[in-house]
């Protein structure tokens, strides 16, 4: 499972607007480079991302190679009542990593 | 004829800076002031630093190895002495060195290869430990023939393109390649994210990549040679602070 | 006989006709569209023909990127998230990458403000295009040109 890194802060108040930050460690080869001995590096990228809290979708992206390698996302979710922020990543071989971390609403 | 006099004596002028430069390097300026501000703010982010991934990766691994000896922030201030002379292996050694023979010696691991996630990430962890703290290598002593190995790697003309370090870093500092600045080429943040890797290297790593650009053949990652160039390039950012892990381009 | 090409005659009313049809082109509103068949293509793919707007979207990208690899944009769209005129999802366009589309985000039920910030690549100095859908279907769209610069280093394919 390849590296991730996510900041969820540890409280909020309810309705607010949370900043989430995540990044995961991936080449994000886009299939355009090509080796010293000219053979072109094939396509490996990390296709999905979604971020979800309290039975909700916050943040979907379908990601393509023009996404910077190790891509990194930043949005925010509204605070509703304390648990889990799901984060999970997929990439073109179906590999899934998942991260999560807890959020206290007061 | 006439000529000759005032050209030797700029000549003897610029080899006796050579010489007296020993003592104390040029001002060092750090690549980060050669960042763009969206680098630069890049690299003080602390979650956004993709190199902090990396850092990362050597925490883990130092909790699962080198914590059984090591407390916990033990690291302070390491990185910033390294390459340094080492008594039992009779040479200097730099960072990664240290931590193979570690590995090897204490807990009869196998050596790390250079520029694998675990080496640099053990590298960037104990590097990242001595951030903000200003290098401080020894060059005297037991030290000074590598020292003097490293100057002269420094000024030597290499490669196809026949320039030595110095006509570029030390000559050239604020002119242009195409659309890039020259910078002084300091190493006060290795191992860095290169955004042209768009993944962790380290200095040796640097070292030879220099040194294909000038079509000159490179030498092993590890080698002594790189050791010896790696001091000398640590003496030259005296004055700056270790910056692990540094974005740059 | 001397042989003539085929030269079209200047006349008067040639040139009122022109004079005519360059004025009226350029009292023509400019349509918002991509200036590359492929980016019309991409968009056609994604949002059909329907018309696009300008505006409702902030795009912060930096005037200047090093190296193309890693710049990083921020999107902000401003109208409400309550109502129909919620901010669905937002499509990254360059118009001069290999592929145009350079990701898709999409904002669920779950988020708190129509934003996003994350980094791009841009294979040269192009113009970056956004294009937002509201909860309504409406399409709204905004433009930006970001210089990317070739610096020495990035010419060299080495293998270090």
């Amino acid at each position: 499972m390849p590296n991730t890194r996510i900041k969820v802060p540890a409280t909020a108040k309810a309705g607010e607007a949370v900043p989430i930050r995540a990044i995961i460690q991936h080449p994000m080869e886009n299939g355009y480079r090509v080796t010293s001995q000219g053979s072109p590096v094939p396509v490996d990228i990390v296709t999905d991302f979604v971020c979800t809290y309290d039975g909700n979708e916050v943040f979907r992206v379908k990601l393509e190679p023009g996404i910077s390698a190790n891509p990194y996302f930043e949005f925010y979710l509204t605070a509703t009542k304390s648990g889990p922020v799901e984060f999970w990543w997929r990439d073109q071989h179906g590999e899934e990593t998942t991260a999560s971390a807890h959020l206290e609403v007061t | 004829m006439r000529l000759f006099a005032p050209l030797i004596a700029i000549a003897a002028a610029f080899g006796a800076a050579t010489v007296l430069g020993e003592t104390t390097p040029p001002a060092a300026i750090s690549g980060y002031d050669f960042l763009t501000p969206e680098n630069q703010a890049l690299q003080d982010d602390e979650f956004a630093n993709p190199g902090m991934l990396w850092v990362e990766t050597g925490a883990r691994l130092w909790g699962e190895s080198c914590a059984s000896c090591h407390a916990e922030g033990s690291m302070a201030g390491v990185a910033a002495r390294y390459p340094q002379w080492d008594e039992r292996l009779g040479r200097v050694i730099n960072l990664e060195q240290r931590i193979n023979n570690e590995r090897q010696t204490r807990l009869g691991l196998e050596p790390l290869v250079y520029e694998s996630e675990e080496l640099l990430g053990l590298t960037a962890f104990i590097s990242n430990q001595s951030r903000g703290m200003p290098i401080d290598v020894k060059i005297d002593g037991p030290a000074a023939g590598s020292f003097a190995r490293g100057r002269d790697f420094f000024y030597a003309r290499r490669g196809q393109l026949n320039l030595s370090c110095a006509n570029c870093h030390e000559q050239h500092v604020g002119d242009h390649l195409r659309a890039e600045t020259i910078s002084q080429g300091q190493t006060n943040g290795f191992p860095i994210y290169r955004a042209l890797w768009q993944e962790m290297g380290s200095t040796h790593r640097m070292f030879a990549w220099c040194n294909v650009a000038v079509r000159a053949e490179p030498y092993e990652l590890g080698s002594q040679e790189y050791v010896d160039l790696e001091l000398f390039q640590r003496w030259r950012s005296t004055g700056l602070t270790i910056e692990t892990p540094a974005i740059r381009r | 006989m001397t042989e003539t090409r085929d030269i079209p005659e200047l006349t008067r009313r040639g040139v009122l006709a022109g004079l005519g049809g360059t004025l009226l082109l350029a009292a023509m509103p400019v349509p918002v569209r991509a200036d590359q068949p492929l980016v019309e293509e991409a968009i056609r793919t994604l949002f059909l023909d329907k018309p696009r707007a300008e505006g409702k979207i902030t795009l912060t990208l930096p005037p200047l990127a090093e190296t193309g690899n890693n710049v990083p944009i921020k999107v902000v769209v401003d109208s409400p998230m309550d109502g129909p005129q919620r901010p669905k999802r937002a499509v990254i366009l360059a118009v001069l990458n290999p592929r145009a589309v350079v990701g898709e985000m999409i904002w669920g039920p779950g988020a708190a403000k129509a934003e996003f910030s994350t980094n791009m690549r841009l294979s040269g100095t192009q113009d970056v295009i956004v294009i937002a859908e509201l909860a309504d279907g409406t399409l709204w769209q905004t433009q930006t040109r970001v210089t990317v610069t070739v610096g020495a280093c990035d010419t060299l394919s080495i293998r270090y």
